[in-house]
């Protein structure tokens, strides 16, 4: 471009820009008339330097605006019309970088305490006499399959998922890309349709058991006392429930219901949220995972090895007479009032089921 | 060996959708799944464009960092492929894409997604080039017949080119330099850590 036609065009530009200012201020309507799509830009524009592509889009100024860049499609995909969501690298960093951490601390570091925990105070035995012989029932079979129900769902959905975080660093190696694959795939399936039980096990455990396990002033008490594991100054006094088994109880209910609301969203893909709500979805539904695994693990310790007599209860359903009197005696003397009055199971007798 | 990267001229691309059209026969992809689209932004308004997306074969994809069953892998060209026989259809690559990419049949109950299908750069996948097996899992490999991606190699207005990205980056810093404007490399910075600059 010579000298002399730059001149001649930047003069053009001033005039067009005059020309343009007395429009303006003789009719008070240039938003209108752009909003409209009035206003005739190109035409001649570029004989006068002006750039024709002043207000079109451009990728930096639309990141300033919003966070991702969205248009439409001719398509019918409505997720396609995302053109850009660069929040896909953060859900990359989190998967990748902060999941399996979490995960590990949570559940490795649980299982570091609950192994301290055996070693120091070793197993929680009955007193010497404590059993009487006498035999009380304490969970029912529709509360036991309730119980057995959710609990083998929550270890194949915890297993398959720790697979998504874990799978190929530490399987993978093993077993080979193939066998890891066939593997995953079934976990996958475990995954999503065992989610369903799941659910309706939260739902049932919820009705059945929410009557006690409301909170009260001697769960305080309990916990005050630190539950009795320390082993001095004997057992607390507890209902149907401990404090500690109603922050179990709270844990699951609360929990489980997070994990399913997460989880639904997961499931069906794209019908309740878009691209960055799935991604929050997925967050949520891993860590509160690795959490709810960690307070299972201890919820499974204290069940079984951590506590003679404990497993017997969702076990055969039946627990020694002693072994309550001890662990939940305010529930016994409730059981022996509802007995004595002649509506309920007395201690000694195995009830028809 | 080349850095093979795709740039979508919006300045030049009139929304004609043969891109998505040529992409979709070239492949025989199946219906309801997309591996190439157009996007247009403020569509109707003064201003408006039109960017044709597919995956962008990313460096350091996240998709393939994402996968938990290591299903990806990046060939020589940069090209970002994966195996659909190691694929569990989990659909983490999507929520990881920031181009929206992956692709999913829709098989099953719930939201069950099949394996992933996705822009493979016209370069096939692991299967043995220009096999039927190849073919019917991955579509065309015009890259082993020395061919570009068919997308970019068809484009009336030559808006969408795929090649080295060097190559790309010289030939749209020319088209800036002499019409004196352009609305950038779309994605460039999100997929390769850079950008054209003019």
């Amino acid at each position: 471009m010579s000298p002399r036609t730059k001149t001649l065009r930047r003069l053009a530009f001033a005039a067009v820009l005059s020309l343009a200012g007395a429009i303006g201020a003789a009719a008070p309507v240039p938003a209108l008339a752009q909003q409209t799509g009035v206003v005739t830009r190109d035409g001649g524009a570029q004989a006068n330097g002006r750039n024709p592509t002043a207000d079109s889009v451009n990728e930096e100024a639309l990141f300033k605006q919003n966070n991702k860049i969205q248009g439409v499609v001719t398509i019918p995909d409505w997720k396609a019309s995302v053109l850009e969501q660069p929040q896909g690298r953060d859900w990359r960093g989190f998967h990748e970088g902060a999941m399996p951490w979490i995960a590990g601390i949570a559940v490795l570091g649980m299982v570091a305490l609950l192994a301290v925990f055996f070693f120091v105070r070793g197993r929680i035995r009955m007193e010497p006499g404590e059993l009487t012989g006498q035999k009380i029932l304490r969970f029912n079979a529709v509360e036991r399959f309730t119980h057995w129900l959710t609990a083998s769902c929550f270890i194949v959905l915890a297993l398959t998922g720790l697979n998504y975080v874990f799978g190929k660093r530490l399987l993978q190696p093993l077993i080979g890309p193939d066998a890891f694959t066939a593997l995953s795939q079934w976990g996958k399936y475990a995954h999503n349709f065992l989610a369903w039980p799941f659910m309706i096990g939260i739902l049932l455990m919820l009705a059945l058991w929410v009557a006690d396990n409301i909170p009260s002033r001697i769960d305080w008490i309990w916990f005050k006392q630190g539950g009795g594991l320390t082993g001095k100054g004997g057992h607390p006094h507890a209902g149907r429930f401990n404090a500690g088994q109603k922050m179990v109880f709270w844990i699951v209910v609360l929990g489980g219901l997070a994990m399913s609301a997460s989880g639904i969203v997961l499931l069906f893909p794209f019908s309740a949220a878009d691209i960055n709500g799935m991604q929050w979805a997925q967050m949520i539904h891993a860590v509160i995972a690795a959490l709810f695994i960690a307070a299972i693990l201890a919820h499974i310790y204290i069940g079984s090895l951590g506590m003679e007599g404990a497993y017997e209860a969702m076990g055969s359903g039946e627990v020694d007479l002693g072994w309550a009197r001890a662990h939940h005696d305010l529930w016994v003397e409730e059981q022996r009032a509802k007995a004595n009055s002649g509506s309920q199971i007395a201690p000694g007798r195995a009830p028809a089921e | 060996m080349a850095r093979m990267k795709f740039l979508c001229d919006a300045d030049r691309c009139i929304e004609c959708n043969a891109c998505v059209t040529a992409c979709k026969n070239e492949h025989e992809v199946p219906w309801g799944i997309n591996r190439r689209r157009v996007v247009t932004i403020n569509d109707g308004k003064p201003g408006e464009r039109s960017i044709s997306m597919a995956c962008m074969h990313c460096t350091d994809a996240p998709c393939a960092a994402v996968c938990p069953v290591n299903c990806f892998y990046t060939t020589a060209d940069a090209v970002v492929l994966h195996s659909k026989d190691l694929c569990i259809g989990c659909g983490y690559c999507f929520y990881a894409c920031p181009f929206g990419a992956p692709q999913y049949p829709r098989v099953g109950n719930f939201g069950s997604r099949g394996k992933m299908d996705k822009c493979t750069y016209c370069s096939g996948g692991p299967e043995a080039d220009l096999t039927t097996a190849e073919y019917e899992k991955y579509g065309a490999n015009r890259l082993a017949e020395g061919k570009l991606p068919l997308c970019a190699e068809m484009c009336s207005t030559k808006a969408l080119l795929a090649g080295d990205g060097e190559i790309l980056a010289n030939i749209y810093k020319q088209r800036v330099m002499q019409r004196g404007y352009g609305s950038g490399a779309w994605g460039w910075k999100t997929a390769y850590r850079e950008t054209v600059s003019v």
